[in-house]
C-alpha cells in the first residue's frame, strides 16, 4: 500500500500501526453506492439525526478514487454486478466493504433469477449488517465495529505473520477463522 | 449529425486509470472537426437518483440526445409474487418503490379486494387508517424528493431539513406498524393491526412539527434566487407532451391539468375528505416543486380529518370474514412477536377445526376467484396501477405494476434535449424517479 508496508518488523512498526490505524479509522470516506431501500437508510444515517459526521464520515465520496469504504446498500442485480466490481477496483488500497441489508449479505427474500445472492460472491466483505432495511443505528454500529478493527489492523511483517497463522489454522481444518 | 461525410465512428473506453486515454479522445475530436461527445452518466452517479443511467450526446454543453438505460435494480419482484400467497405478496410489493411503501401495498390490496369482491366490506376504520398512513407517506416521500432535489443542486441544508422531517414521520410509522420502511401493514381486507395506544396524539404532534418543517423548507427555497435561477423555465414540458407520454403526478399537475385520482376516481373513501388539488401552469421544475410543497400541506389537512374520524369510528380493522381475515388480532409479547393468547388458548384447547382453519389460512392462504382486476392509486409520483390476474388459486397468476416513475421517465428526453448539461440533473431531480419502482 504505502511506505508503512516496508518497515522492518522489529523497528517502530507497532507505533506506525497505531498511528496508521488511528488515522485510517478516524477519516474513513465512504463511496456513495446506494442501490435500493437501504440507500435511503444510509442517507438517513448521514442526516442530521444520526449524523455520521461524528465519526469523520460525512464526506460521501462520489468518486471511488477518493473513497476507502464501499457500503453496498441494497439488492444487487446481475446487471449491476460488473458496475460495482469496477467501482471497487477503482478504489485505492486499503479499502473495506460493508454489505448493508440482507439482500447485499445473502440475497435475502429475493431468491430468484435477478439478484446476486450476496455481494460476497463478487467482493470481499468485511462486515455484514442484517435487517430489511437495517436501521441507521445498525449501520452506525457496523461502522464503529469496523473502525475498531481498522484501528488494530497489522501492517507489513505483522500482517504477513497474521495471514500465515490464519492459513496454517485453516489448513488444519479449524473453522471460524476470520481475517 | 447525419452528414454524408460521417466516417465509421470511433469508440473509446475510459477507465480513468490512464490520463493518456483523454489525449486519444481529444485527438480524435480534433480530427473529426465535430464538437460532439457521447458520455455515460450513471448507473453509479450521485445525481441520478439511484441507479439510473443516462447516455448523453453533447455538443459542447448542449444536450443533443438523451437515452435512458434502466434495469440496474431489476429484482424480479413481480415474478416472486407468483410463488407466494396473496397475503405474502404485500411484503414483496412494499419493497418496490421504497419511498412509498404504503402506496404499493394499498394499490395491490385494492386490486386483490376488487377480485375478491369485498371492496364494500372492508371496515370503515381500516379505510381511514389507510388514508392517514398514505398521506403521511406522501409527505415523507415529497420531503425526500425535495431534499434530494436540493442536494443535487448542491444545497446540503435542504437535504438535512428534508431528512429531519422524514425521520419524524418514520418515528410515527414505527410506532404504528413496527418498522420504519417496508411495512407490510396494509393487507387484503384491511390493515394488519389497529393503532396502538397513544398513536393519535402522536400523529397530532407530528402534524404540528411537520407543518413547521414544511414552512421552513418553503422559506428556504420558494423565493431563493439561486434555486429560482436553477429551476425556473428549466426542464419544461407542456400539457400536451405530458398527456402524450402518459405522464402523471406532480409533473402533469405542474403543466396545468388538475388530474388527481383521489378526486377523479376516488378509492378508500377519498371522496369524503376535503382537500384541494395543487396545480401550477408553468410546466417547469419550479412548478413541480411548488406542487409538491402545496401537496404536503393538503396531505396534512387530510390527516387531520382522519384523526377526527378515527376518534368517532371504532370497530374492527380487518374484514369480518373468517375465510380472508387473519385469524386474530395481534397481541405483542415480550419477545416482540406473538398472537392473542386468548385466541391461541381457544384454538389449541377447545376447537380442532379452528386450529386447522388457522393453519390452512396462514400456510396456504385464501383462494381468490379466477379473473383479473385493475386498481390505481394516486402515489406521490403519479398513477400507481396494479393489474392482478388470478387462476382461482392461493397464489397470483400474474401481478403487474404500472409504476409512475417508469412512465414518467419517458419524458426525460423531451425535457432535456436542446438544453444544458447541468439542467439534465434538474430535470431528473424534478421528476423524482425511484429506480426501485422503475425496475422492480
Amino acid at each position: 500500500m504505502g511506505i508503512e508496508e516496508h518497515l522492518p518488523g522489529d523497528f517502530l512498526l507497532g507505533r506506525v500501526e497505531q498511528l496508521a490505524g488511528w488515522a485510517r479509522s478516524s477519516s474513513l470516506w465512504p463511496a456513495t453506492f446506494g442501490l435500493a431501500c437501504c440507500a435511503i437508510e444510509m442517507m438517513a444515517a448521514g442526516g442530521p439525526r444520526h449524523d455520521l459526521a461524528r465519526f469523520g464520515m460525512e464526506r460521501f465520496s462520489a468518486t471511488p478514487r477518493q473513497a476507502d469504504l464501499l457500503i453496498v446498500a441494497g439488492r444487487l442485480s446481475h446487471k449491476m454486478a460488473p458496475v460495482i466490481r469496477q467501482v471497487y477496483d477503482q478504489m485505492p488500497e486499503p479499502k473495506w466493504v460493508i454489505a448493508m441489508g440482507v439482500c447485499a449479505a445473502s440475497g435475502g427474500m429475493f431468491n430468484n433469477y435477478a439478484v446476486v445472492q450476496g455481494v460476497d460472491k463478487i467482493l470481499p466483505v468485511d462486515m455484514y449488517v442484517p435487517g430489511c432495511p437495517p436501521r441507521p443505528e445498525m449501520l452506525l454500529d457496523a461502522i464503529v465495529k469496523l473502525h475498531d478493527r481498522i484501528r488494530r489492523e497489522p501492517l507489513g511483517p505483522h500482517r504477513a505473520a497474521r495471514l500465515e497463522e490464519h492459513e496454517a489454522k485453516a489448513l488444519q481444518g479449524i473453522s471460524g477463522v476470520g481475517r | 449529425m447525419t452528414s454524408e461525410t460521417a466516417q465509421e465512428p470511433e469508440y473509446f473506453a475510459i477507465t480513468g486509470s490512464d490520463p493518456r486515454e483523454w489525449e486519444d479522445i481529444a485527438a480524435a475530436a480534433v480530427k473529426s472537426g465535430e464538437d460532439r461527445l457521447v458520455i455515460n452518466m450513471g448507473p453509479h452517479h450521485p445525481s441520478t437518483h439511484g441507479v439510473l443511467r443516462l447516455v448523453l450526446t453533447l455538443d459542447g454543453e448542449t444536450v443533443e440526445e438523451v437515452r435512458l438505460v434502466i434495469g440496474y435494480l431489476h429484482t424480479g419482484i413481480e415474478k416472486n409474487m407468483e410463488f407466494r400467497t396473496w397475503t405474502q405478496g404485500v411484503t414483496f410489493c412494499t419493497r418496490m418503490d421504497y419511498l412509498m411503501p404504503l402506496f404499493n401495498e394499498a394499490a395491490y390490496c385494492l386490486a386483490v379486494e376488487k377480485l375478491l369482491g369485498i371492496v364494500d366490506r372492508v371496515p370503515e376504520r381500516a379505510q381511514i387508517i389507510r388514508v392517514m398512513m398514505m398521506e403521511l407517506n406522501r409527505i415523507s416521500s415529497h420531503l425526500v424528493a425535495i431534499g434530494t432535489f436540493g442536494l443535487e443542486l448542491g444545497a446540503t441544508t435542504v437535504m438535512t431539513n428534508g431528512l429531519l422531517g422524514r425521520e419524524r414521520i418514520l418515528d410515527t410509522f414505527e410506532m404504528i406498524t413496527g418498522v420504519r420502511m417496508n411495512h407490510g401493514y396494509i393487507r387484503p381486507g384491511g390493515v394488519v393491526q389497529d393503532l396502538p395506544p397513544g398513536a393519535t396524539s402522536n400523529v397530532r404532534e407530528l402534524i404540528a412539527q411537520t407543518r413547521d418543517g414544511i414552512g421552513r423548507l418553503a422559506k428556504l427555497l420558494n423565493a431563493n434566487p439561486v434555486f429560482l435561477a436553477r429551476t425556473r423555465n428549466v426542464a419544461y414540458i407542456d400539457l400536451r407532451g405530458c398527456v402524450t407520454l402518459g405522464v402523471t403526478g406532480p409533473l402533469l399537475r405542474s403543466a396545468g391539468l388538475p388530474w388527481d385520482l383521489r378526486k377523479s376516481q376516488p378509492y378508500c373513501g377519498y371522496e369524503n375528505y376535503d382537500f384541494d388539488v395543487a396545480v401550477q401552469h408553468s410546466g417547469d421544475a419550479y412548478g413541480r416543486h411548488l406542487v409538491r410543497m402545496a401537496e404536503m400541506t393538503e396531505s396534512l389537512k387530510i390527516v387531520e380529518q382522519c384523526l377526527d374520524r378515527l376518534a368517532t369510528t371504532g370497530g374492527p380493522v380487518m374484514i369480518d370474514d373468517k375465510k380472508i381475515g387473519w385469524p386474530a388480532q395481534l397481541a405483542l409479547g415480550a419477545d416482540g412477536l406473538g398472537n392473542s393468547e386468548q385466541h391461541i388458548a381457544g384454538i389449541m384447547g377447545s376447537s380442532m377445526e379452528a386450529l386447522i382453519h388457522h393453519f390452512k389460512l396462514v400456510t396456504e392462504g385464501f383462494r381468490v376467484p379466477a379473473g383479473e382486476a385493475y386498481a390505481a392509486v394516486e402515489s406521490p409520483r403519479g398513477e400507481l396501477g396494479v393489474h392482478v390476474v388470478s387462476d382461482g388459486g392461493t397464489r397470483p397468476y400474474r401481478v403487474h405494476f404500472r409504476d409512475p416513475s417508469f412512465t414518467n421517465l419517458q419524458a426525460i428526453p423531451a425535457m432535456c434535449e436542446g438544453g444544458q448539461l447541468g439542467d439534465v440533473i434538474v430535470a431528473v431531480a424534478s421528476l423524482d424517479p425511484l429506480m426501485g419502482g422503475v425496475d422492480r
